[in-house]
């Protein structure tokens, strides 16, 4: 609105000077003077112009960023590109180093492994302001000791619990089956398997409850590139998934895809499943009342599922680095724009002070508190390597087509030789 | 007709040839009202001016191999209109200049990349790949406070002014930090130094030069290197870094100054130390012909590329062939004056061919699921038995084979009925009054007759069927799995698709020239086989 009014009375000014010059024709305008920007009525800002890639979804919450933006910098022309998310990656590596790419991007935080070997991020100084984000949200855009990516939201599966058929969530695996199974419902559990192709990351809370974690961990939580999956936790934990698969308990199934298993649990046709705050709509829609809580434990250990982080990533190619690190440090990176965006998409802010206002939702609180629970999801670029194996090895177990000792096996050896 | 005489004249000799006028180019002649040349000359105007845009763009952008391209472009296209001879040209430039931009760029442009290491980790030109290996060494001191900054000028040199301790200092790159007792304070923002002019944030944020000096700008603590510099990213936040690389440019050499380790720049596009340990960001660099040697010889890819060639060819003749003949049962069937109702059945079949196909082999996943409660093919047609179409090798090809043949027989339905009709009626019918019967008829005559006007559209289709990239993608994805490698590819997999696995755009880690030595293997196999297929047709016209 702002932005209009000041566009209007620059356009109104411009007339004016116009017909100043054409109606004044023995008192020139002096061309040495130009109207000074200090001088002028309007909030003064930068100006330039901005490109932005954003995914449909985040469209208006960066809308919503950019509004805030524009009231104190109406002269910075900022261009919101919407692209699908899944191709966003592979463009911006493919764009930025011909100059083609955008100057500021949305992305996730485990890009950021490729986008350092291919060097196209540049890092972001935040300062002072790094404090105010759950430091999960920092380390996770952190690689090497720099920050790459302001990060504004986090992102965590939990249990999702039908309240009308069970009144809590056990903290073990065993238990929540047991009682699933009291609820008489068609399944005690589903989970999104992807069909076929196999969803680890659904999957890996119940993992790191057997002490597997896809890369050994550093002391300080950082990820070595070094396989944590192998040995006896890694084998417990496959040969819990072929226990429950589909020669087994039929907890788990292949048939089960995102949409199968939020379908079912949508129906009443399961107390428990393990599912991410984007999965609550369907949910709700159905007209099921649902509760939030942490994943059991099967392995006796905590079970920690990924926390992904989204952010912002700065172009290593931007022209307009200075606009793009002003819009991010300064406007972004502040209580009431990842408000704005929390407002637009909600997500689980990665602003300390953002979460504490929305954990009044029980539902976020519940996301929240799975997500401190929670391992940052490994951004090294070997991640990228690791997904096609481990989905297929825990598909083909799940299934019974595979022993789940050599499946296992087979996953870790083909991984040690393409991570060398 | 008088031409028609005029010229049979000619040629029989019995009155001499018109006398012929001094022949101008229609680009100049100016006959009678000039619409024609005028309406030239405007249109050539328009492509001029469109293609000096261009140039001056390319020029502004630094594109010289477009510009250069451009140029040659615009005058021959100048040279071919303006002038008397090249009369063919006129007609076929337009087509070869798109032919050259849109097919011959991409084919080299692949052809260069296939030569390359383009991909993951050589994603860039050396000159990119050692500023992104400065800026990311340039690191933050530990324990550095932020300051806040204010950017200031004094004859045209521009200078960081921070307040540290309560106190002003001043410095420009070559001028360490220094106190300013008289700098004016406030609010912990340094707001004028005498001496000094203050730029404001805004000036500097919009003026690109500005803001590009300021990124670059350093302004060391201290006379000791060692300390680190100042800088800042967003012109109103200091802190102070340390330059952990030094780049020497004539010697191609990266220097880590806290470790002293030396990393040469290698012709495999990397900096490595003499240890064998690397710097993350690569850059793209010729390797010749590495990348086709590797589709054939690297044990991961060598062992499934045989089975997935073979599977190509079975997929797509097996798709052309069993819904061509199945398309032409049901024209013919439907071309039958006795069936009633033929126009309402004929839409109905086209309904399959309106559907977008990605969409369809979508919704054909879902109702191919192998569980009878979710796949309503097994809970309708298999009693529900499970049957896993998907999930076995052999099924889940014998799926895609059908699931193609109800996407694509509404079209050779709709194609066989058009030639159908167009077949003369003589000729089957002597071959009726010779008695043929009606199997006789249909193999001697129609099938024949047909197949000249069809033969072209099937090896088009059955092109196409060879790239079928969607159908794959969207049905199995290329699963079920290989189970003997350790590739990520699967028994459905095609060659495009296989493509498309091992160019990695879907994971992050991408061999964009070993995926475009594939795309050109895959484009010369199909100009071959197009090739030797079109020339059987030619044999098949001769039954005309």
């Amino acid at each position: 609105m702002r932005k209009t009014l000041f566009r209007t009375a620059a356009a109104l000014a411009a007339v004016t000077m116009l017909a100043a010059c054409s109606g004044g024709g023995d008192t020139p305008a002096d061309p040495t003077t130009p109207a000074a920007p200090e001088t002028s009525a309007a909030p003064a800002g930068a100006s330039g112009a901005l490109t932005i890639w954003v995914d449909e979804n985040r469209k208006p919450a960066v809308q919503a960023a950019v509004d805030i933006y524009n009231e104190t910098n109406p002269d910075v022309d900022v261009e919101l590109v919407v692209k699908n998310f899944e191709d966003i990656r592979a463009d911006f590596l493919a764009q930025v180093p011909t100059g083609e790419g955008p100057d500021i991007t949305i992305g996730a935080h485990d890009w950021l492994g490729s986008f350092i070997v291919n060097g196209v991020a540049e890092p972001i100084d935040m300062g002072a302001k790094a404090a105010e984000f759950e430091t999960v949200a920092t380390q996770a855009f952190t690689y090497d000791g720099q920050m790459y990516g302001l990060p504004y939201a986090l992102e965590s599966i939990a249990v999702v619990r039908n309240t009308a058929l069970v009144d809590s969530t056990p903290a073990t695996w065993d238990e929540m089956i047991a009682k699933g199974k009291e609820a008489k419902t068609k399944y005690p559990f589903v989970i999104n398997t992807n069909g076929t192709t196999g969803d680890a990351y659904t999957y890996y809370g119940l993992q790191t409850s057997f002490g597997a974690p896809v890369f050994k961990q550093n002391a300080d939580g950082s990820y070595t590139s070094e396989i944590g999956m192998g040995g006896d936790a890694g084998l417990a934990y496959a040969k819990f998934l072929g226990e429950n698969g589909m020669k087994g308990a039929g907890n788990f199934s292949t048939d089960w895809t995102y949409d199968v298993a939020n379908q079912e649990f949508a129906d009443g046709n399961a107390p428990y499943t393990i599912a991410g705050p984007w999965a609550i709509a369907t949910f709700t829609g159905a007209g099921i009342d649902v509760a939030v809580d942490p994943i059991p434990s099967a392995g006796g250990q905590p079970a920690a599922p990924f926390v992904g982080v989204q952010g912002f990533y700065l172009s290593s190619q931007s022209d307009s680095k200075l606009i793009a690190n002003d819009f991010l440090v300064n406007y972004v990176a502040t209580a009431n724009v990842i408000k704005a965006l929390y407002d637009a998409d909600p997500r689980l802010p990665a602003m300390t002070s953002v979460a504490d206002q929305v954990a009044s939702d029980p539902i976020v609180a519940g996301f929240l508190a799975s997500a401190k629970q929670g391992a940052p999801m490994p951004s090294i670029p070997e991640m990228g390597d690791v997904w096609e194996y481990w989905n297929a090895a825990e598909s083909s177990i799940i299934s019974g087509s595979a022993e789940p000792e050599a499946a296992w096996n087979k996953m870790l050896a083909d991984l040690e030789a393409k991570l060398g | 007709m008088s031409t028609q005489q005029s010229f049979n004249a000619v040629v029989a000799g019995d009155s001499p040839p018109p006398p012929r006028r001094a022949r101008e180019s229609h680009a100049r002649s100016w006959d009678g009202l000039g619409v024609g040349f005028l309406a030239k000359l405007g249109l050539m105007a328009v492509i001029n001016a469109l293609g000096l845009a261009a140039i001056w763009s390319a020029f502004v952008g630094g594109a010289w191999v477009l510009l250069g391209a451009m140029v040659v472009l615009l005058v021959v296209a100048d040279w071919i209109y303006f002038t008397k001879r090249q009369v063919p040209l006129k007609y076929l430039f337009p087509g070869l200049a798109f032919l050259a931009v849109f097919q011959l760029f991409t084919i080299g442009y692949t052809g260069y990349v296939a030569l390359t290491n383009y991909g993951t980790g050589h994603n860039v030109s050396q000159e990119q790949a050692v500023d992104a290996l400065l800026s990311q060494n340039e690191k933050k001191v530990p324990d550095s406070p932020s300051f806040p900054l204010t950017i200031v000028r004094q004859d045209g040199e521009l200078g960081f002014a921070i307040v540290q301790g309560g106190a002003a200092k001043v410095g420009t790159a070559d001028q360490p930090l220094e106190l300013a007792p008289d700098a004016t304070i406030s609010d912990t923002v340094v707001t004028a130094v005498p001496g000094w002019e203050v730029v404001p944030k805004n000036q500097v944020l919009s003026d690109a030069a500005l803001a590009d000096e300021v990124l670059a700008l350093r302004v060391p603590l201290s006379d000791d290197a060692a300390d680190g510099s100042l800088r800042t990213g967003d012109a109103t936040i200091g802190a102070v870094y340390r330059s952990v690389l030094t780049y020497d440019a004539a010697a191609q050499t990266m220097t880590n100054t806290e470790t002293g380790v030396v990393y040469h720049a290698t012709d495999q596009g990397q900096f490595v130390a003499d240890d064998g340990s690397a710097l993350p960001v690569g850059w793209k660099v010729f390797v010749g012909l590495e990348n086709f040697g590797k589709a054939f010889t690297d044990d991961t890819y060598a062992g499934p590329l045989v089975k997935i060639i073979a599977w190509t060819f079975v997929f797509a003749i097996a798709s052309v062939v069993v819904s061509f003949f199945f398309g032409l049962v049901l024209a013919l069937i439907y071309n039958d004056p006795r069936v009633r109702g033929r126009a309402v059945l004929r839409t109905l079949f086209i309904l399959p061919y309106a559907f977008p196909a990605f969409l369809s082999a979508l919704l054909w996943r879902g109702m191919l699921n192998a569980n009878p409660d979710y796949g309503i093919i097994n809970q309708l047609f298999f009693f529900g038995a499970r049957v896993e179409w998907l999930d076995d090798p052999t099924l889940a090809k014998v799926s895609l084979v059908l699931v193609n043949l109800w996407l694509s027989y509404p079209y050779w339905f709709l194609v066989c009925t058009g030639a159908l009709q167009s077949l003369p009626d003589d000729v089957q019918e002597a071959a009726r009054i010779d008695g043929a019967g009606r199997w006789r008829t249909f193999r001697s005559i129609t099938l024949p007759l047909l197949l000249v006007s069809t033969a072209p559209l099937l090896i088009a289709s059955f092109a196409f069927n060879f790239n079928n990239f969607t159908l794959i993608y969207m049905l199995t994805g290329g699963g079920p799995r290989f189970t003997d490698t350790s590739a990520t590819l699967g028994h459905t997999d095609i060659l495009i698709s296989m493509v498309y696995q091992i160019s990695g755009v879907s994971g992050g880690r991408a061999d964009y020239g070993l995926a475009s030595a594939l795309s050109l293997i895959i484009f010369v196999v199909i100009g071959v086989i197009s090739t030797l297929m079109f020339r059987r047709t030619r044999q098949l016209e001769e039954v005309n």
